[in-house]
């Protein structure tokens, strides 16, 4: 298999404006409504565009959250943003209350999710984000890896009806897939083939699951590669299809390990074909100020930590058909 | 407390101290938040070297008066001050922000013990200083706890939840600053929430409450200790500062919020504050 190069493209975030840009003028009933952030969630495109229809609501997350629910059980669609620890954090009772359990039709898109936002620090990191979305009965839950899946992911979102989570970036992310390409909720994209072992990833780690499948290569190993863009609900048929057919799974994710897409598809495997599972993501731990790149080295979210694990969960064949116990691999 | 002309002065230097560090540690980083430093800077002056009692000798000390950043994003002048005052011996001034550092992009207790919180989710200090002031009175001890607010940060509906408890339970050993710069990130604060009649509100809430000139610093040190001789009520000291003080590209300028000066900036800065 030739080795692919993704090239750099946009922050998933520029594709949140862009997309909300495009369906604002094909829903009038859409709105937006941003947390004092709008210029860095770029919801400000939409408000420059449509200033009727946009709201700063000031530093008051969870305010905004309810705003919402009743803007939306009065007929809007209201999109609400800021950064992804702020909005989930602080408004998760009234994603709770006035959204989740009523199941009203509120899309939350939250920005700067993960460590790769860099020097600002764990008080604007959000690696919790998904496992509280995913706690939200209901909500569906979307994590797009580059500027084509987001925009397409964001466009979905406004057509479901009924709460959505979409996950989004600040840092570049590479560009995986070619304008066009199309990601329904609750499919999956298999970027490559395995028959050693299949890579679960989504977000920034898609690209680097797929570098790591190409180093796996150079070492006589076949990894698969799907990106999970929805976590809930999730393409369990792929996801278990891969497992069997490699019989050993890595998850990839730039999340606490706990409560994001390694504990679902562990689940689902489980409940389906069980394999040897390693996972890539954040260890009981916050991060740190650094440059993106070195924060995603030093928490091991790159792909030479992603083979890394992979050839661990291959050896975790051997130990599970021998019959043997496994080591750990994790560092708890 | 008293304050005589040279011990102002002293002080106006340290605020000038303080204002050249924010301009050089976010130059160096090539990212932070220089606004909300530049504008607190006299206020913290003031609090680390005349207001607070605090021994960087002994700093966990257990009467030292507690100083809390709720606006935490303004940390450059926090960590001025702490170094200014001699807190941060051997700590690498122009490490801002950079892997393994103490200073964090926002304050970081882990990595640098002598910060009071971590901060950096607006909206939760003033709930902290409650809890430190709450213990000073369980404890008797005559320690005092200050908190600096932004502005904008007072969107958070958990400033007024703090706001109503402390002043329902006559907490007088508490002081809450707010750094009232009328700017917070993505426009004047009037075109988000206004604020007004922001005196009224707080007093509504039982505080004690002076309005004076941030950048004062006779005003300033006037107003603190009038605030530590209240008894039955916390104190608010709303303090109308500039964003960007002192430099004057940066003055009122939404856009410094959160953009670091380039090198070619922070010259003109450094020799603008050196003017004045
Ligand atoms: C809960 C929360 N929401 C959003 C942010 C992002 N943010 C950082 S600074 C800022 C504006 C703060 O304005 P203000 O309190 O007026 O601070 P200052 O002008 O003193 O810099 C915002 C929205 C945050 N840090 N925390
Ligand atoms: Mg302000």
């Amino acid at each position: 298999m030739p080795k692919i190069e993704f090239p750099m493209g946009k922050a998933t975030r520029d594709a949140y404006g862009k997309a909300l840009l495009r369906l604002g003028k094909e829903m009038p009933n859409l709105v937006v409504l941003d947390a004092d952030l709008s210029k860095s969630t770029r919801t400000s495109k939409f408000q420059e565009a449509f200033p009727d229809r946009f709201f700063n609501i000031g530093i008051a997350e969870a305010n905004m959250a309810g705003i919402a629910a009743g803007l939306a059980s009065s007929g809007k669609v209201p999109f609400i943003s800021s950064f992804a620890c702020f909005l989930m954090n602080k408004a998760f009772d009234q994603l709770r209350m006035c959204v989740a359990y009523p199941n009203i039709n509120v899309k939350v898109a939250v920005t700067h999710a993960g460590i790769s936002i860099g020097e600002d620090g764990p008080s604007q990191q959000g690696i919790e984000d998904v496992a509280l979305a995913l706690a939200l009965p209901g909500f569906v839950v979307l994590v797009p890896a580059d500027e084509v899946a987001a925009e397409d992911l964001v466009a979905a979102a406004a057509k479901h009806i009924g709460p959505v989570f979409v996950r989004l970036g600040r840092a570049e992310a590479p560009k995986v897939y070619k304008e066009g390409d199309r990601f329904p909720i609750g499919g999956s994209k298999t970027l490559r083939e395995g028959t050693d072992v299949a890579i679960i990833a989504n977000g920034l780690l898609v690209a680097e699951a797929v570098k790591a499948a190409g180093m796996l290569e150079d070492e006589g190993i076949s990894a698969g590669v799907i990106d999970a863009y929805s976590i809930r609900p999730l393409d369990e048929a792929s996801i278990s299809a891969a497992a069997r057919k490699a019989g050993a799974v890595v998850v990839a994710e730039e999340h606490l390990l706990d409560g994001g897409l390694g504990s679902r598809v562990a689940m689902a495997l489980a409940r389906s074909f069980p394999v040897p599972m390693e996972f890539v993501g954040l260890d009981n731990t916050y991060a740190e100020s650094g440059s993106p790149a070195e924060l995603l080295e030093k928490y091991r979210l790159t792909a030479p930590w992603i083979a890394e694990a992979a050839r661990r969960s291959i050896s975790g064949k051997k130990t599970a058909r021998s019959g043997g116990r496994r080591q750990g691999g994790g560092r708890r | 407390m008293s304050c005589d002309s040279a011990k102002l002065q002293m002080l106006r230097e340290k605020a000038r101290a303080i204002r050249r560090w924010s301009c050089i540690m976010t130059a160096e980083a090539g990212s932070g938040h220089p606004g909300g430093s530049l504008s607190a800077a006299d206020l913290l002056s003031a609090l680390y070297f005349h207001v607070m009692r605090h021994d960087p000798a002994n700093p966990g000390r257990p009467d030292r008066d507690r100083f809390i950043l709720s606006k935490g994003h303004a940390c450059p002048a926090l960590y001025a001050a702490l170094y200014e005052v001699g807190y941060l011996k051997g700590v690498d001034m122009k490490s801002l922000r950079r892997l393994g550092s103490p200073l964090q992009g926002h304050p970081d207790k882990r990595k640098l013990p002598v910060l009071e919180a971590s901060t950096g989710s607006l909206g939760q200090g003033l709930s902290i200083g409650i809890g430190m002031a709450l213990a000073a009175k369980m404890d008797g001890r005559s320690y005092r706890t200050y908190v600096m607010l932004g502005d904008g940060e007072c969107d958070e509906g958990q400033i007024w939840e703090a706001a109503m408890w402390a002043g329902a339970k006559k907490l007088d050993n508490l002081t809450a600053i707010v750094d009232y710069n009328k700017i917070q990130l993505d426009d004047f604060v009037r075109n988000i929430v206004d604020l007004e009649p922001l005196e009224d509100k707080w007093r509504a809430f039982n505080w004690d409450v002076q309005g004076i000139d941030g950048h004062d610093m006779s005003k300033i040190v006037e107003a603190f200790e009038r605030a530590a001789a209240v008894r039955g009520k916390p104190q608010v000291i709303i303090a109308h500062t500039v964003k960007g003080k002192g430099v004057s590209f940066m003055e009122n300028q939404v856009k410094f919020h959160g953009i670091a000066p380039t090198k070619e900036e922070l010259a003109r800065a450094l020799a603008e504050l050196d003017r004045a």
